[in-house]
């Protein structure tokens, strides 16, 4: 191979390479769009000052980076035997050591000013307007707005779900936001100072939405805080960005951000909801039930109730099929499921202390335990033949 | 140092190591399939460990009569003072990460789970407010009582300390070719050691039974436990080499000019020594 | 520098030829054989790594999940990392550092052989017990490389086998490292005082002694993990008053440390070849040592720029922002060094300069996107997505992989005594840069517009630049099968090299014979 032809190809390589980020860089056309190339500029006055600190480092790296590359393809055409070049014996002078320690340090120098003002204005967490605590589970998040008696658990969308099951049944392309929705988004109000109390249940997880400029991480038993004055209404999708285990993949974050008055009429919405057997009881509103409301129901409604409660909370571990896999035992055929119903119902409510079956009790309403029982014991293989009341939930309590 | 001679001693083979892998992997996997409740790991276990004991003892034979035949030169000598003194500095960092655990605890985790952090405090442990020691937050029904500093460790720490002078006076003896006094000297070394484990034993038979101290005691009991075993471990590793390096004195294997094995054995037993005294201010005093 | 005494054969009782059969191989004490067994060991393992690369970037593919369990997809991330760091990296330039320091100091041998030999064989061991995980019911380890608890904990039988390997593979990096710091220390032959090493050796020096330091905290970290699975204890555990984050910190010390242990040899590697093929000395020599000691000293205080989101105090994110940034200095010196040696020079361009060419190059780019990570508040945005993926593999793979494969061209000829074939090296050259580039490369596209690390499965926006990365992936992993073929072809045979091999080469190995015998320098060489 000749010496040209390979300052051509390494030419062209660092080209493509350069263009290609340089192409990335103004503005924030290419975010959530297939080619996506840059981080968002975001919605909040955080996100915004990142956003700014990363584009003024990555010109100036991609500065340093031109004078590297071509300082060395230069010197390899210009110096290279074939032409005839002639060594020459220096091997150190110090002005030019020292030149070339000093401006690095300067720039850096330089750089570290804005980053140190932005990292101070990240941090500053006084003056919140509301809280909103999150707490991470395997695999999903659960939601508590500290100023309002509301709060809810927050899992991947079932079409994801299904989706992204080997063999799915829908192709993952069909799902409009593959892996990037929830049955229950976080709801917020644009234009107020949010406080984030982070934490988690079981491992570390870390709660990420790009549009807000950070991620944080999730630790069992401490809490982390963090804030987010988000300026412009819409939907904000991110994941956990902690590996927290088999499922890590699979726990979006979704926030919707609403006008105030928006936001307020959810909130009543919610406050009302939750006082009849809304989707996310708190502990409290189970008790407040009256008996009466515990109709029994049939047995159409019980399984397709079922089906969809499975299919949201149970198939992450238990599979599609209820075939089970390493570390989380089969339901279909599992004659445990099959038998004594209180036993199914107890590992239900009350979850296995001390696995990842963790209890269902104070998130699911009677209703819906009542209909995943019947749902495990009767569907695939499985063929218990009877079904089970929301009653007979109540009292296993 | 820099000058190679050319009979630098390179052994041309060495059966030891070989022999011995099996055994540290043996030792390992057998103790591996024991801690997930598999019985049969145990056995394994044993059989690897005598087998790595073995390697040991019949590496350190060749290395002793190798030496006792002068095939050491001066630069070999200087192989071996470099050697050990990195190995000592790496046991140096070990214990680094345990100290750097017990401080990290005590500087940062436990006021923030106590009351400094306000929001971890009051949101997850009831805003009860923490001081050293502690079982942590999550354990406020375990009841224990920190190890004193006053009793057994005071007499514990002067007891290295002064295994320390006895062991230099037999060092200095060494030089001086006064070798009853060099076995003197080492004797009580020894017999100091033993009894620094003696009491340590019976100082964790006392926590352990009368202070209700444990492992599972939240990080104080941890912390304690590694620390001091740890500790108490490097003791008897140290006294172990200190009396064979005294048998061998009593053979007669060293000089007044020539006895690296000494030497390092002592290098060892003062570096047990200093981390003790680490121990002593920051577990118990401080 | 030069030799004044012929060092091949001289008059000794040693028995001079090697001996025969597997014995051999197994009991040597011999530096240039332990070198060879540690590097074909660091080749296999490089290809059982990257066979469980191939697994991760077929499943990333497409979206869905096509062809792997989750679970399994993080078996293979985390296994992957480890075989490539402590199987195939460090083993590597261990032995590199086995067959090289001794030669370029004029030594005999290693200072301490027997401990050699122990030290290497320990990495089978350590190995077996770690690869034999994913045999077993639970599988093998799913945490990641970093191990983080609480998250650890849960792995079920393979967590202990996990623990201990480390701890073997601990200890013989540390007796490695022992032994190379004292032979560098205490063997090099009249003459060749410290100021005058070449810079492999200085720079293998300066990671003997990281290693020696941090090997034994991963060592301690790992054990706490061990007893709060066991033995009840609370390190990692809030409510018994320790903490999740402390494994991070205990961690990181060791490992930022670790990451300059992967580069460090793979500096003095460039800084020996790039000097022989510009035909000119290396410039700024002794900036070089200082350079490297600074690196060093500096990597002990950034450890928590890897933990810029776990919510530590706002001094600490300031401080530990500021030293990772000042790394970037020493590390400028280095380059624009290199850039000052091939400055009006007279090169040419074998294989192994291209390698090392390639190296300096591809290192900044990782390098420059170092710089970015260390800000902390943008740090919040890239942690844990493709773009650390896409820095360290920058750093890694056309770094480190890059330096060692330029090092096995550079020397192999000394090795086996035959030039390898030139035609073929150049091809893996150029296949492996430009697919390595188009497997790296999107992968900071990636990172940026938001897909995390660690992930089997990823949203529809992803698609394009992840096939396009596997793609690159897969043709840079054919090429490494060119590269162990031109090894053997080379081994077996080829056109004879004179002892000198490289018109511009420098340097005590090059006065030994090609092949050089079994004992070099018996009598020590003396250096001017
Ligand atoms: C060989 C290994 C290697 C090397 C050499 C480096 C070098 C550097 N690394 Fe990297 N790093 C890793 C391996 C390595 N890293 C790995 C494996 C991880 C991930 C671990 C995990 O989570 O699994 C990681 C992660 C990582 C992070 C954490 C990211 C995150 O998880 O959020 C950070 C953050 O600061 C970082 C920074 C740096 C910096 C500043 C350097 C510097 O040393 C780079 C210095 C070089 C240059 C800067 C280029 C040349 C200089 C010039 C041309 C001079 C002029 C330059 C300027 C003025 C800017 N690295
Ligand atoms: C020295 C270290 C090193 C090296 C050399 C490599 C080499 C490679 N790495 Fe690795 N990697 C890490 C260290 C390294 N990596 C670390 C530390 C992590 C983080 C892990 C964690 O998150 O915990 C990581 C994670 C990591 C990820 C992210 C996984 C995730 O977050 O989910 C990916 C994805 O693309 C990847 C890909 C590759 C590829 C394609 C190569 C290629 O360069 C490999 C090329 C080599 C071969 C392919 C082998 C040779 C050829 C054959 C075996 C023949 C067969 C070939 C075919 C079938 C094509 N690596
Ligand atoms: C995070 C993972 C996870 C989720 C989600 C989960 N399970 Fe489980 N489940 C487990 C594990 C692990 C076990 C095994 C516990 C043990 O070791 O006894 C288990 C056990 C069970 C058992 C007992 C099986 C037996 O043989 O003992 C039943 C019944 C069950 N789960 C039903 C459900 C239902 C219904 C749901 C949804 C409402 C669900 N699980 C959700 C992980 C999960
Ligand atoms: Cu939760 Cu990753
Ligand atoms: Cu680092």
């Amino acid at each position: 191979m000749t010496s040209k032809m390979l300052v051509r190809a390494l030419t062209a390589v660092g080209l493509i390479g350069l263009l290609s980020t340089a192409a990335a860089a103004p503005g924030e056309s290419g975010w959530r769009q297939p080619w996506g190339l840059n981080l968002p500029e975001g919605v909040t006055s955080l996100s915004r000052l990142s956003y700014d600190l990363h584009m003024l480092v990555f010109y100036i790296v991609c500065v340093i980076a031109a004078i590297v590359f071509i300082g060395i393809f230069y010197s390899m055409w210009k110096f290279r035997k074939s032409a005839g070049a002639k060594p020459a014996h220096f091997h150190h002078n110090t002005t030019v050591e020292v030149i070339w320690t000093v401006i690095p340090f300067l720039i850096l120098l330089g750089i570290s000013i804005p980053a140190t003002q932005t990292m101070i204005k990240m941090e500053d967490t006084t003056d919140y307007e509301m809280t909103v605590k999150v707490t991470g589970y395997q695999w999903m998040w659960e939601y508590e707005y500290l100023d309002e008696d509301i709060s809810f658990f927050s899992r991947m969308d079932p079409d994801s779900q299904l989706a992204r099951q080997r063999n799915p049944e829908i192709s993952p392309r069909e799902v409009e936001h593959y892996l990037l929705d929830v049955d229950n988004p976080l709801v917020v109000p644009i234009d107020k100072k949010i406080r984030f109390l982070l934490t988690a249940n079981d491992v570390i997880h870390s709660w990420w939405v790009p549009e807000l400029g950070w991620k944080k991480d999730t630790i069992p038993g401490f809490i982390n805080e963090a804030w987010a004055r988000i300026e412009e209404p819409g939907v904000y999708r991110g994941q956990c960005a902690e590996l927290c285990g088999r499922d890590h993949a699979f726990m979006p974050v979704v926030v919707i951000a609403l006008e105030q008055e928006e936001y307020e009429d959810w909130v009543a919405e919610q406050n009302g909801e939750a006082a009849a057997v809304g989707d996310e009881p708190a502990e409290a509103d189970i008790d407040d039930v009256a008996e009466e409301e515990l109709e029994d129901m049939s047995e159409d409604e019980l399984m397709t109730l079922g089906e969809q409660v499975y299919n949201s909370q149970c198939l992450a571990c238990h599979r599609a099929e209820g075939e089970g896999m390493a570390g989380f035992p089969a339901l279909d055929g599992n004659e445990m499921v099959t038998g004594d119903v209180s036993a199914v119902n107890d590992v239900i409510i009350n979850g296995v202390s001390g696995t990842a079956m963790q209890a269902f009790g104070g998130r699911l309403d009677d209703r819906e335990i009542a209909a995943v029982v019947t749902y495990i014991r009767n569907a695939w293989g499985n063929d218990a033949g009877d079904l089970v009341q929301p009653s007979e939930v109540r009292d296993a309590r | 140092m820099s000058l190679a001679q050319g009979t630098y001693y390179v052994p041309h083979e060495s059966r030891w190591p070989v022999f011995g892998i099996p055994g540290i992997a043996l030792l390992m996997a057998g103790f591996s399939v024991y801690l997930n409740g598999g019985g049969w790991g145990f056995p394994i276990m044993i059989l690897g460990a005598v087998i790595t004991l073995i390697m040991t003892v019949m590496w350190f034979r060749d290395v002793v009569h190798e030496s006792v035949a002068g095939k050491y030169n001066e630069q070999v000598d200087m192989s071996f003072r470099q050697g050990m003194a990195w190995f000592i500095f790496s046991e140096v960092m070990f214990f680094g990460a345990f100290f750097g655990a017990l401080f990290y605890a005590r500087v940062l985790s436990i006021p923030w789970l106590g009351g400094d952090d306000a929001a971890t405090s009051q949101f997850l442990w009831d805003s009860v407010l923490l001081s050293w020691p502690t079982a942590g937050p999550g354990m406020l029904d375990v009841d224990f009582t920190a190890m004193g500093a006053w009793a057994l460790p005071t007499i514990n720490t002067l007891i290295l300390l002064t295994s320390g002078a006895t062991l230099t006076w037999a060092h200095h003896a060494m030089k001086e070719n006064h070798r009853k006094q060099v076995i003197i000297g080492l004797a009580l070394t020894v017999l100091l050691g033993a009894t620094f484990s003696s009491i340590q034993a019976y100082e964790y038979v006392y926590a352990w039974e009368e202070l209700s101290l444990r492992m599972d005691t939240g990080i104080y009991g941890s912390l304690f436990y590694m620390l001091t075993g740890f500790h108490g471990v490097h003791v008897i590793i140290g006294a172990l080499t200190l009396f064979v390096i005294l048998i061998r004195v009593i053979k007669g294997h060293f000089t007044a000019d020539d006895h690296f094995g000494f030497e390092a054995a002592a290098w060892y037993w003062h570096f047990v020594d200093v981390v003790w005294l680490g121990l002593f201010v920051f577990v118990y005093v401080i | 520098m030069s030799s004044a005494t012929d060092t091949a054969h001289h008059g000794h009782d040693h028995h001079h030829a090697p001996p025969y059969g597997i014995t051999r191989w197994l009991f040597t004490t011999n530096h240039k054989d332990l070198g060879v067994l540690y590097m074909s060991f660091g080749l296999l393992m490089f290809f059982i790594g990257g066979a469980m690369a191939m697994i991760i970037r077929a499943e990333l593919f497409q979206p869905g999940l096509n062809l792997v369990d989750p679970y399994f997809f993080n078996q293979m991330t985390t296994m992957h990392a480890l075989v490539m760091i402590f199987g195939a990296v460090m083993p590597a330039l261990t032995g590199l550092a086995n067959w090289l320091v001794p030669v370029q100091i004029g030594a005999p041998d290693m200072a301490l052989p027997r401990v050699n030999n122990w030290a290497f064989w320990l990495l089978p061991a350590g190995f077996v017990l770690l690869l034999a995980t994913l045999f077993m019911p639970g599988g093998a380890p799913a945490s990641g490389w970093t191990m983080y608890p609480p998250l650890v904990l849960m792995l079920g039988d393979s967590f202990p086998f996990l623990i201990f390997a480390v701890h073997i593979l601990g200890i013989s990096s540390i007796m490695g490292s022992i032994n190379i710091a004292v032979t560098i220390l205490n063997m090099r032959a009249p003459g060749m005082t410290l100021m005058k090493m070449p810079l492999f050796v200085w720079t293998w020096l300066i990671t003997a002694f990281l290693m020696i330091a941090v090997m034994p905290v991963l060592a301690g970290a790992v054990t706490m993990l061990l007893t709060d699975q066991y033995f009840g204890t609370s390190f990692f555990n809030a409510a018994g008053g320790g903490d999740p984050v402390m494994f991070q910190h205990i961690f990181w010390f060791f490992g930022h440390p670790e990451v300059y242990i992967l580069i460090l040899p793979a500096f003095g590697i460039v800084s020996a070849i790039l000097p022989t093929f510009a035909r000119k000395p290396l410039f700024g020599y002794s900036s070089m040592v200082y350079a490297t000691a600074s690196i060093a000293f500096l990597s002990f205080i950034v450890w928590a720029h890897h933990m810029f989101t776990v919510g530590l105090p706002l001094a600490g994110q300031l401080f530990f922002m500021y030293a990772t940034m000042l790394v970037a200095v020493p590390t400028g010196v280095k380059i624009f060094n290199w850039m000052a040696t091939m400055w009006r020079g007279s090169m040419t361009f074998e294989t192994p300069m291209l390698f090392s060419i390639a190296f300096v190059l591809l290192f900044t780019v990782g390098g420059l996107s170092g710089v970015m990570l260390a800000l902390a508040p943008v740090d919040l945005q890239y942690h844990d997505t493709y773009f650390v993926v896409a820095h360290f593999h920058y750093v890694l793979v056309t770094g480190t992989i890059f330096a060692i494969m330029a090092a096995v061209y550079y020397w192999l000829p000394k090795w086996t005594g035959h030039m390898y074939d030139e035609k073929l090296g150049k091809i893996h050259f150029w296949v492996s840069v430009i697919s390595v580039n188009v497997l790296f490369f999107p992968q900071h596209f990636l990172g940026l517009a938001g897909m995390p690390r660690r992930i089997p499965d990823y949203a529809l926006q992803f698609a394009e630049f992840n096939m396009i990365s596997s793609i690159g992936g897969f043709v840079f992993g054919f090429a490494q099968l060119l590269f162990v073929w031109i090894i053997i072809k080379c081994v077996r045979g080829g056109e004879k090299v004179t002892d000198q091999v490289w018109e511009g080469a420098q340097g005590l190995e090059w006065t030994l014979p090609s092949p050089a015998p079994y004992h070099t320098f018996e009598t020590p060489p003396v250096v001017k």
